[in-house]
């Protein structure tokens, strides 16, 4: 692996994406759709938005032309990894009864395609970190999400700007990847550094025949590494995690409530969170049935329900479930923040609703 | 998808061998697996749970009330509350359900042995607690002095009279019944729960106390344990919350940093005493 940077000149970018597709991957990448950038399948660059510059702010999205020519001078878009290893939905078991009234299961079979990613971020890197250690690390491994997981090749990119909602750098997942991909880029005024972080990435960058990278292309990456954690506002999770251990009784989790609209925008966005609620899908004839699961959220009414009593009926005490859940809670379950800092639930909150405005607010309350 | 699919996530076969009626909107199912393969492999400790499948349905987590030694009928005891319990309680001889299991932390039945236990309830028909009693039972001489405590809201409520009276007539066990309100003829205590440890037989210092119930209620019985000088870690509970995989993997039984479902439904009371005090965990 060694880590090393190698340069890549911008016409062999799409060589290494055929690559990538001889290898049987289909590539996905950046593509705007209802005006934010996710991503979508492609097989040539050229499909790829050029100089596009994201503004981001609470309960704001906004893309603008700019001049750099760049692929990746924007920060990120609504849809991390998330839904590419942990379903939005997925069939788990069927069910079939027969005419004596005997059931059997049979688990749904079939592996997703193959499937390269050009353009992960950092804090999407940490997130997938993240989630593998709760479907996977933790007994039992989660077979349906080990699925989606291993048939994915990993090409990151570091991010040369920061979004005004990002606070990556205070968490300690980015602005740069340092692990977790199979490739990682950082874009420069002409071409990308590259460097392997998997063998299957080392055996891409040897077949390429790249030359090592020069020093003063090293140093441009150093300063866009200071210039994007410049950006970025500042969080400490340690003083956080303190602060909220400390506020469960607090008063501010009603005023933020307030303005909540317990949507769970914030749970779908956030590449870390894992809920999730099963059901039975009868076929007509009713011999079959398949139990399938989609995205849950602590924010919805369902989700505390017991034989008629909802547990957190109101927003305030959901709120403060998802608050501490991934500020607090987490680090007891996992060793750390369950949040990587991408500032999605930010931008993506319909209310406005800025998820470190909220710490301040909880906090500053629990220190009166 | 790799084709051993781990029967954690899967549910398997059970044949109801018989469905006991309990009570109004309470019976039995007595299951056994299918497969004698899965028979074989399935062990299981008072205070454990499994989920039970309905076809086309779904799928509850019920407590497993039958002796752990009885390996082949697996005893599940449910009260008709909604959707998928009325759809079990249909369920006659011969039918087949699907069943994963068993899950989570049960009673600390070893670390009981030897020492008086407070057996406290509220409810009706708690069956983490029914295993434990019965566990007992089978295994008397091993524990000391028995008292077994029952809340219901009403007296109507009361559930289970002559297993109640049978359990009284063992060996050193006292069993206790009270309700928060009760007609005329009520033979029991009127009031709540923790109106009756003045009448129970037990040593402070050597006692092992296991409550299920609702929250409020085992709330109070604990914060009368402690005034009576018992140790938080002599005070075991058993927690519910929504669950829809038992796995540890969809989030809804999380209380505070716990997952329900894996760390508990059992727990020491000290690991939980803060989170109890606050709404809407
Ligand atoms: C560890 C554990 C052990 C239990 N043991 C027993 C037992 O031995 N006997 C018994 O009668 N009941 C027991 N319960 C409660 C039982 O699981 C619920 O009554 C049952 O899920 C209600 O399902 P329903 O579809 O009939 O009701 P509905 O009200 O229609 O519920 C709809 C859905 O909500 C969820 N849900 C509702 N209530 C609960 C609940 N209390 N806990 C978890 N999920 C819930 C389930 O996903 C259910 O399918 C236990 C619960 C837990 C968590
Ligand atoms: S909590 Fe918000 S900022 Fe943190 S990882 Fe989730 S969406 Fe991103
Ligand atoms: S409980 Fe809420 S915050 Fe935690 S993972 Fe689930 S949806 Fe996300
Ligand atoms: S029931 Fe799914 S995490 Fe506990």
């Amino acid at each position: 692996m060694g880590h090393q940077d190698f340069f890549l000149p911008l016409n062999k970018l799409q060589t290494l994406v055929d690559r990538v597709s001889a290898a049987g991957y289909q590539c996905y990448g950046p593509h705007i759709r209802d005006a934010a950038i996710v991503f979508a399948a492609f097989s040539s660059v050229e499909q790829w938005p050029v100089g596009v510059v994201d503004f981001q702010g609470p309960g704001e999205y906004r893309l603008e032309s700019e001049t750099s020519g760049r692929y990746f001078y924007w920060a990120n878009g609504p849809q991390g990894l998330k839904p590419l290893t942990f379903f939005p939905e997925q069939d788990l078991w069927q069910s079939t009864r027969t005419a004596d009234a005997t059931v059997d299961f049979h688990a749904e079979t079939g592996s997703p395609q193959k499937m390269a990613v050009f353009g992960v971020r950092s804090c999407d890197l940490a997130a997938l970190a993240l989630l593998d250690r709760h479907f996977l690390s933790e007994s039992p491994a989660d077979p349906y999400y080990r699925d989606g997981r291993e048939r994915l090749l990993l090409i990151a990119v570091n991010c040369a700007r920061s979004a005004a909602t990002c606070f990556c750098h205070s968490t300690g997942d980015g602005p740069f990847a340092e692990s977790g991909f199979d490739l990682c880029l950082t874009e420069l005024e002409a071409g990308f550094l590259i460097v392997a972080g998997s063998d299957r990435g080392t055996e891409l960058i040897d077949a390429l025949r790249l030359r090592l990278a020069h020093k003063h292309e090293l140093k441009q990456k150093r300063e866009q590494f200071q210039i994007a954690s410049r950006q970025q506002r500042k969080l400490d999770p340690v003083q956080v995690r303190f602060d909220l251990a400390q506020s469960i009784q607090s008063d501010a989790w009603q005023e933020i409530a307030r303005d909540c609209l317990s949507c769970g925008n914030c749970t779908s966005v956030c590449p870390t969170c894992f809920c999730f609620s099963e059901m039975d899908r009868p076929a007509l004839g009713g011999e079959n049935s398949m139990r399938t699961r989609i995205w849950d959220s602590c924010f919805s009414h369902g989700h505390s329900y017991i034989h008629g009593v909802t547990i957190r009926e109101e927003t305030a005490p959901r709120y403060r479930q998802w608050l501490t859940h991934k500020f607090s809670t987490w680090v007891n379950q996992y060793g750390r923040s369950g949040c990587v800092g991408c500032g999605r639930c930010i931008t993506w909150c319909p209310a406005g609703i800025d998820v470190i405005e909220s710490i301040r607010q909880v906090s500053a309350n629990t220190h009166e | 998808m790799n084709k051993d699919l781990n029967h954690a996530f899967m549910p398997v076969p059970a044949t109801v061998v018989e469905r006991v009626e309990e009570g109004p909107d309470l019976f039995t199912l007595r299951l056994e697996l299918a497969a004698a393969e899965a028979r074989r492999a399935y062990h299981f400790e008072p205070g454990q749970f499994n989920m039970l499948y309905l076809h086309g349905v779904g799928e509850v987590p019920i407590s497993i009330a039958s002796d752990p030694q009885d390996k082949h009928l697996l005893d599940h005891t449910i009260r008709t509350v909604g959707r998928v319990t009325r759809g079990l309680a249909r369920l006659r001889s011969g039918d087949q359900i699907g069943i994963r299991g068993p899950y989570g932390h049960g009673w600390p039945m070893r670390e009981a042995e030897g020492r008086d236990l407070l057996i406290i309830t509220g409810g009706l028909g708690c069956a983490p607690a029914v295993s434990v009693i019965r566990y007992v039972q089978r295994r008397r001489k091993r524990f000391g002095h028995l008292n077994i405590v029952q809340g219901v809201k009403h007296s109507a409520d009361l559930i289970w009279k002559e297993r109640w009276q049978q359990w009284s007539a063992m060996p050193d066990t006292r069993v206790l019944l009270t309700a928060d309100k009760g007609d005329p003829l009520w033979p029991w205590h009127i009031g709540p729960v923790t109106g009756l440890f003045g009448h129970l037989q037990f040593h402070t210092d050597n006692v092992t106390a296991m409550m299920c119930g609702p929250e409020g209620m085992m709330k109070a019985a604990a914060r009368q344990m402690l005034d009576l000088g018992i140790k938080r870690s002599r005070i075991w509970l058993s927690m519910e919350r929504n669950m829809q995989c038992a796995l540890g993997k969809c989030g809804h039984c999380q209380f505070g940093p716990t997952f329900i479902c894996k760390d508990g439904p059992v727990f020491r009371y000290d690991r939980v005493e803060s989170l109890l005090q606050v709404k809407g965990v």
